[in-house]
C-alpha cells in the first residue's frame, strides 16, 4: 500500500519543481499580505517553509539508493526558451539530496528562531525567494537554469544584509554582491561557450543540458581547462577559497542572525556543490589537472582560517573565519578525487551547515541578550545560562570534529581519502583539526567560563522557543555522529558513479584507493601460502 | 490618350505600410495648425493627440505584422522604402517610447511651466523621423529620417527655457549632432562614389557580385558612416554629449532620447552594416567589436563615479549601447534577433527608470543627486519597489528581461568566437551592477536626507513604471514568445 502510493506519486507529482514553486508562492503571498494582518506574516512564512521542508523530506524518503541505475532521479524537464535550448530541467542524486534536505530544514528553523526587527513582510518575502533560489541551484540540470539560480540568490541576500544587518551592513552587502557577481561574470561566458562548442562538435542544436554535455565530453582538452577555470573562479569566490575570501567575514558579521545561518548553512555550499557538479562532473580532465592547485588552496584555507579565527575579538567573526577553515576541508576532499574523500566532502557540507548554523544562532542569542559580540566583554555566561552553555559545548565540539558527533565523520573521511591520494596535504590539513580545537575551546573558555561580571551575570538562559529551535539541530549533530550510515549509503553510489566518470574520461587516472586495505592484505597472505 | 502616353511614371506606393509615418507626421503638423487656430487653449489636446497617435500606430502594427509575416517583406517607392519584420517591430518600440514620453510629459510640463504644444509637435515629428529610419532602404531616406528625428530632438532638449543646463545641453547636442550628420553624409557620399548607388539593395547586390580593386573610398565611407550613426546611439568614443545632454534635458525628453532615439539609431545601424554591407563583414566587424567593448567598459566604469542619477543612467545607457552593438557585430541572425530583444527590453527599462527620475527630480527638475533618493523606500515603498525591479533589470539580474537580453548578445559574441569581448562585457556588467546598487542603497537607506518632503507621483508615472516593471519581469520569466517575435523580426532586404 505504502509502496504503491510512493511509486505513483513520485511518478506524477513534480516534487523538484515544487521545491522552487512553494517558496516563491510563499514569497508572493507574504509580500501581498494586507498591511492590517501583519501578525500573519511569520505564520504564513513558516507554513510555506515547512511545506518545502516536508517536500524535501518526502524526496529523501522516496530516494532510491540501491538498485537504481539512473544517475539522477525525480527528473523533470520542461522546455523554457526553446530557441536558446534552455529548459527547466531538474534532477537529484545522492550528492544534491542532502543539501536539499539541509536547505529544507534550516529555513524554517531560521524563521522560527529569529524575528526581524522591522519590515517583516519584505524580510520573509526575501527569505522565501532566497530559499527558492538555493533549491534551484541544487536541483537544476540545465547550465543556464543553474546560473540563473546561482546569481539570483545574490539579490535577496543583498537586501537581507543591507536592510536587516548590523553596523557596517551596507558596505558588507555591497562587497558580497559585487565579489560574487564579478566572480560569476565569466562563468556565464564559460557556460555559453561550453554549449556552443558542444553543439559544434557533436552536431545538432545548442543545448544547455548538463548530463548530455558532461557525458559526451566533446570539448578539446586545452579549451576545457580554460572553461573549467571560468567556472572554478565563480565557485572559488562563493565558497570562498583563500585568497578570494575577504567578503565573507564582513558579510557574516554584519548579516542578521538568520542571514548568517543561511549564508553559512547553505549559500556557501552553492560553491562547493558547484565544484563537484559543474567542476568534476562537467570537466573531469581539467579538475584532475588543476587538482593540486585546489588541494593546496584548500589546505592554505584550513590553516589560514584557523589561525585568523584564533585572533578574532568578535565572536561572530571568529565563527565566520572558522567557516573558511571548514570549507577548506571540503575543497580538499573534493579534489582528492576518490570516493571516501568526496563522500566526506558532501557529508561535511551538511555537517557544516548544521553546526555552523547552530553556532550562528547561539551567537545571535548571546548578542540579543548582551548587545555585544566582543569576546572581551563576555565571560562567565555559564553561571546564569547553563543550558545555553551546554548547547554551545555540543555544537562547538561538533565543529571541532569530536568523535561521536557529526563533524568527526566528515573530516575523518576527507582526511582518510586525501591521505590515500595525497599524503602530505592530509598531514598538513590535520593540523587544522588541532587548531580548530584551539580557537573554539579558547573562545568557549573566555565566553562561558570565569567569573561573571555585571551584565554577564544577569543574562537569562535559553527560552523554550530557543531551546526548541536548537533541539532538532542538536539531534542531527548527534545522529549523524553516531549513525551516519543511512546518509553515507545514499551518497555513496552517486559519488562512485562520479569517480567512475572521472576515471573514464581522464586517461591514466585511477581512483586513488588504499592499497593496504584488508582485502589486499588477504590476497597477499594467499600468495604467501601458495609460495610455501 | 494624350495624357495616358505622357503621364510621368510615378513609383508604386504601398500606402498601408506608410501608416505609422503618416500618422505621426500628419498628426504633428495638424496639431500645430489646429491649435494655432483655436481661440481658447485646450490643455488636453496636444497630449491627447500624441497619445492617440502612439496607440494607433502601436495597434496598427499588429495587422501589418501579420501581413508581413504571411506575405513576406516588401519594398516600394522605387525600392527606397521597405517594410519588413524589423521595421514594424522597431516602429512599435518607437510608438511605445512616444506613448510613455507623452504620458510622463504632461504633469512634468505643467509643473515646470513649459508650453506643451511645441513639445508634443516636436515629439511626433521626431517619431516620424525614427519610423522613416526603421524602414529606409536608401541612404538618402535614411539620412532624411535621421535629420527629422534629430532636429526635433535638438529643440526638445532646449525646451526648458528657464534652465541654463537645458540650453547648454541643447547647444552641445546640436553642435556635435551637426558634425555627426556631416560625417554621416560624407560617408554616404563616399559609399555612393564607390558603388554608384545610394539604394541599400543596389549597394548590397553590387558588393556581393563585384569585387572592388580599390576599396579605400568604400572603407572610409564605412568609417564615416559608423561615426555618424555611432553618435546617434551614443557609442564610445562618440558619446561625449550623452551625460551633459541627459543631465540638462527635461527628463521626459531623456526618456525619448534613451528609448526612442536609440531604437531608431540602431534600426539604421542594423540596416546599414549587417544587411547592406554584409559581404564586407570582415572589414567592419572588428571595429564594431572594439567600439562595443570600449563602450561597455567605459560606460560601466565611469557610471560608478557619478553622483547624479541622471548622469549615472546616461553612462549606463552608453554601456547598454555597447551591449547592443555586440549583437550587431556578430552579423548573424541570432545576433540581430538579440539586438532587437535588447532594444525591446531597454525601451521599457529606460522608460520606467526615467519615469521615476522625473518624479524624484521634483520642482525645477534639479533634484537628481543620489542623496535625493535617500529614504525613498520609506516614503514611497511601492515606487521604490518598482524602481528596484527596473534597476535589477538594468543590471541584468536573472529572471528579468535584462538578463535574457544580455544572454542573447553574449551568446552572439561567443558564436562568432569573440570570447574576449564576451568576457570583457560580462566583467563590465558586474562593475555596472555597483551603479545600480548605489541607487538601491540610497533608496533603502534609513536616514531621510532626501530633500523631497512629499513627492507627488502622478497616475501616469505609476502606469509607466508599473507596466515597464511587468514587462521586465515577464520577459525574464517567459522570454520564449518574445524571443520568437524578435526572430521573426530580423530585417531582410528585398527588392520590390
Amino acid at each position: 500500500m505504502n509502496l504503491i502510493i510512493a511509486a505513483s506519486s513520485s511518478a506524477t507529482f513534480p516534487v523538484l519543481p515544487s521545491l522552487l514553486i512553494v517558496p516563491t508562492a510563499g514569497a508572493l503571498v507574504v509580500a501581498f499580505l494586507p498591511r492590517a494582518r501583519k501578525d500573519l506574516t511569520k505564520l504564513v512564512a513558516v507554513i510555506f517553509s515547512t511545506t518545502t521542508c516536508a517536500l524535501s523530506l518526502w524526496l529523501l524518503s522516496d530516494f532510491e539508493y540501491e538498485n537504481h541505475s539512473d544517475m539522477f532521479q525525480f527528473v523533470s524537464r520542461q522546455s523554457w526558451i526553446s530557441d536558446f535550448g534552455i529548459s527547466w530541467s531538474f534532477g537529484v542524486d545522492g550528492i544534491s539530496l542532502f543539501l536539499i534536505v539541509l536547505t529544507g530544514i534550516l529555513f524554517p528553523i531560521a524563521f522560527l528562531a529569529v524575528d526581524p526587527e522591522h519590515n517583516d513582510r519584505s524580510y520573509f518575502a526575501w527569505m522565501l525567494l532566497l530559499e527558492a533560489g538555493v533549491m534551484g541551484v541544487f536541483c537544476s540540470l540545465d547550465l543556464i537554469l543553474f546560473f540563473l539560480c546561482f546569481e539570483v540568490v545574490l539579490v535577496p541576500m543583498y537586501f537581507l544584509i543591507s536592510r536587516w544587518g548590523h553596523g557596517n551592513r551596507s558596505y558588507a552587502a555591497t562587497k558580497f554582491f559585487l565579489f560574487t557577481m564579478a566572480g560569476s561574470a565569466l562563468m556565464l561566458v564559460g557556460i555559453i561557450t561550453v554549449a556552443f562548442l558542444h553543439a559544434d562538435n557533436v552536431g545538432g542544436s545548442v543545448t544547455f543540458d548538463l548530463v548530455e554535455i558532461a557525458e559526451s565530453q566533446s570539448i578539446a582538452q586545452g579549451t576545457a581547462r580554460w572553461l573549467f577555470l571560468t567556472f572554478a573562479l565563480a565557485f572559488a569566490v562563493k565558497i570562498p577559497i583563500f585568497p578570494l575570501h575577504t567578503w565573507l567575514p564582513d558579510a557574516h558579521t554584519e548579516a542578521p542572525t538568520a542571514g548568517s545561518v543561511i549564508l553559512a548553512g547553505v549559500l556557501l555550499k552553492l560553491g562547493t556543490y558547484g565544484l563537484i557538479r559543474f567542476g568534476l562532473y562537467l570537466f573531469p580532465e581539467a579538475s584532475h589537472f588543476f587538482a593540486p592547485v585546489f588541494l593546496t588552496l584548500g589546505v592554505v584555507g584550513i590553516i589560514y582560517g584557523a589561525v585568523v579565527a584564533a585572533m578574532q575579538k568578535d565572536l561572530k567573526r571568529l565563527v565566520a573565519y572558522s567557516s573558511i577553515a571548514h570549507l577548506g576541508f571540503i575543497v580538499l576532499g573534493t579534489f582528492a578525487l576518490n570516493t571516501e574523500a568526496i563522500v566526506g566532502s558532501v557529508l561535511q557540507m551538511v555537517n557544516h551547515g548544521i553546526s555552523t548554523g547552530a553556532l550562528f544562532l547561539l551567537v545571535g542569542m548571546i548578542y540579543e541578550r548582551r548587545h555585544t559580540r566582543q569576546i572581551d566583554e563576555l565571560g562567565g555566561l555559564q553561571h546564569s545560562a547553563p543550558l545555553m552553555a551546554g548547547f554551545f559545548t555540543v555544537v562547538m565540539l561538533s565543529s571541532i570534529g569530536l568523535p561521536g558527533l557529526n563533524g568527526f565523520v566528515g573530516e575523518f573521511l576527507i582526511l582518510l581519502g586525501t591521505f590515500t591520494a595525497h599524503r602530505w596535504w592530509a598531514v598538513v590539513a590535520t593540523l587544522g583539526v588541532v587548531l580548530a580545537a584551539l580557537y573554539l575551546l579558547w573562545a568557549y573558555q573566555r565566553v562561558f567560563h570565569g567569573p561573571a561580571e555585571k551584565e554577564n551575570a544577569e543574562i537569562t538562559d535559553l527560552k523554550t522557543r530557543e531551546t526548541l529551535v536548537l533541539l532538532p539541530l542538536l539531534a542531527l549533530i548527534v545522529f549523524l555522529g553516531v549513525y551516519p550510515k543511512p546518509v553515507i549509503n545514499r551518497m555513496e553510489n552517486s559519488v562512485k558513479t562520479l569517480v567512475v566518470h572521472i576515471e573514464k574520461h581522464v586517461s591514466g587516472f585511477e581512483e586513488p584507493v588504499n592499497r593496504h586495505s584488508l582485502g589486499e592484505i588477504k590476497i597477499d597472505t594467499q600468495q604467501l601460502e601458495e609460495g610455501h | 490618350m494624350f495624357f495616358a502616353s505622357n503621364s510621368i511614371p510615378t513609383p508604386e506606393i504601398v500606402w498601408w505600410a506608410l501608416i505609422p509615418v503618416i500618422v505621426f507626421s500628419v498628426s504633428g503638423v495638424l496639431l500645430l495648425t489646429v491649435s494655432s487656430l483655436l481661440k481658447k487653449e485646450v490643455s488636453w489636446l496636444a497630449p491627447g493627440v500624441s497619445l492617440t497617435a502612439g496607440i494607433f500606430v502601436l495597434l496598427s502594427s499588429i495587422p501589418m505584422w501579420n501581413r508581413i509575416q504571411n506575405d513576406g517583406p516588401i519594398s516600394f517607392l522605387n525600392n527606397s522604402v521597405g517594410t519588413d519584420g524589423s521595421t514594424i517591430f522597431l516602429t512599435s518600440l518607437i510608438a511605445i517610447a512616444l506613448i510613455s514620453t507623452s504620458i510622463l510629459a504632461r504633469p512634468y510640463l505643467s509643473r515646470e511651466g513649459i508650453p506643451d504644444l511645441e513639445f508634443y509637435v516636436l515629439l511626433l515629428l521626431s517619431a516620424a523621423g525614427g519610423v522613416v529610419m526603421a524602414g529606409a532602404n536608401d541612404l538618402i531616406v535614411l539620412f532624411l529620417g535621421i535629420e527629422i528625428l534629430s532636429i526635433a530632438v535638438y529643440v526638445l532638449v532646449a525646451l526648458h527655457l528657464r534652465k541654463i543646463e537645458s540650453q547648454e545641453a541643447a547647444i552641445k547636442y546640436f553642435l556635435l549632432g551637426a558634425f555627426s550628420s556631416a560625417f554621416l553624409l560624407y560617408g554616404i557620399a563616399l559609399v555612393y562614389g564607390a558603388v554608384g548607388t545610394t539604394n541599400l539593395i543596389g549597394i548590397r547586390n553590387f558588393l556581393t557580385t563585384s569585387l572592388l580593386i580599390e576599396d579605400g573610398m568604400l572603407m572610409i565611407g564605412f568609417a564615416l558612416m559608423l561615426v555618424g550613426l555611432g553618435f546617434k546611439v551614443a557609442v564610445f568614443p562618440f558619446h561625449a554629449w550623452t551625460p551633459d545632454a541627459y543631465q540638462g534635458a527635461p527628463t521626459p525628453v531623456v526618456i525619448w532620447m534613451a528609448a526612442g532615439v536609440k531604437v531608431a539609431g540602431f534600426a539604421a545601424i542594423l540596416r546599414v552594416f549587417p544587411l547592406t554591407f554584409a559581404s564586407y563583414v570582415d572589414d567592419w566587424q572588428i571595429p564594431l567589436a572594439v567600439l562595443s567593448g570600449l563602450s561597455v567598459v567605459f560606460g560601466s566604469v565611469v557610471a560608478v563615479v557619478q553622483t547624479n542619477v541622471k548622469r549615472m543612467l546616461a553612462y549606463s545607457s552608453i554601456a547598454h549601447a555597447g551591449f547592443i552593438l555586440i549583437g550587431v557585430q556578430s552579423s548573424n541572425m541570432d545576433g540581430t534577433a538579440a539586438v532587437l530583444f535588447y532594444l525591446g527590453v531597454y525601451t521599457f527599462l529606460a522608460s520606467g527608470s526615467f519615469a521615476i527620475a522625473t518624479v524624484v527630480g521634483g520642482e525645477g527638475d534639479s533634484n537628481h543627486d543620489l542623496d535625493a533618493y535617500k529614504g525613498l523606500a520609506k516614503r514611497k515603498p511601492a515606487l521604490a519597489a518598482l524602481f528596484t525591479i527596473l534597476l535589477l533589470g538594468q543590471a541584468g539580474i536573472p529572471f528579468t528581461g535584462g538578463f535574457i537580453a544580455k544572454l542573447g548578445v553574449i551568446s552572439s559574441a561567443v558564436d562568432t568566437k569573440y570570447y574576449f569581448l564576451a568576457g570583457v562585457a560580462m566583467v563590465s556588467a558586474a562593475i555596472a551592477a555597483y551603479v545600480y546598487l548605489r541607487i538601491l542603497m540610497a533608496m533603502y537607506s534609513e536616514n531621510n536626507e532626501g530633500k523631497i518632503e512629499d513627492i507627488h507621483v502622478s497616475k501616469g508615472v505609476w502606469v509607466v513604471a508599473a507596466l515597464s516593471s511587468i514587462v521586465v519581469i515577464a520577459t525574464g520569466f517567459i522570454p520564449g514568445p518574445f524571443v520568437e517575435i524578435t526572430r521573426d523580426a530580423v530585417p531582410i532586404l528585398v527588392g520590390g
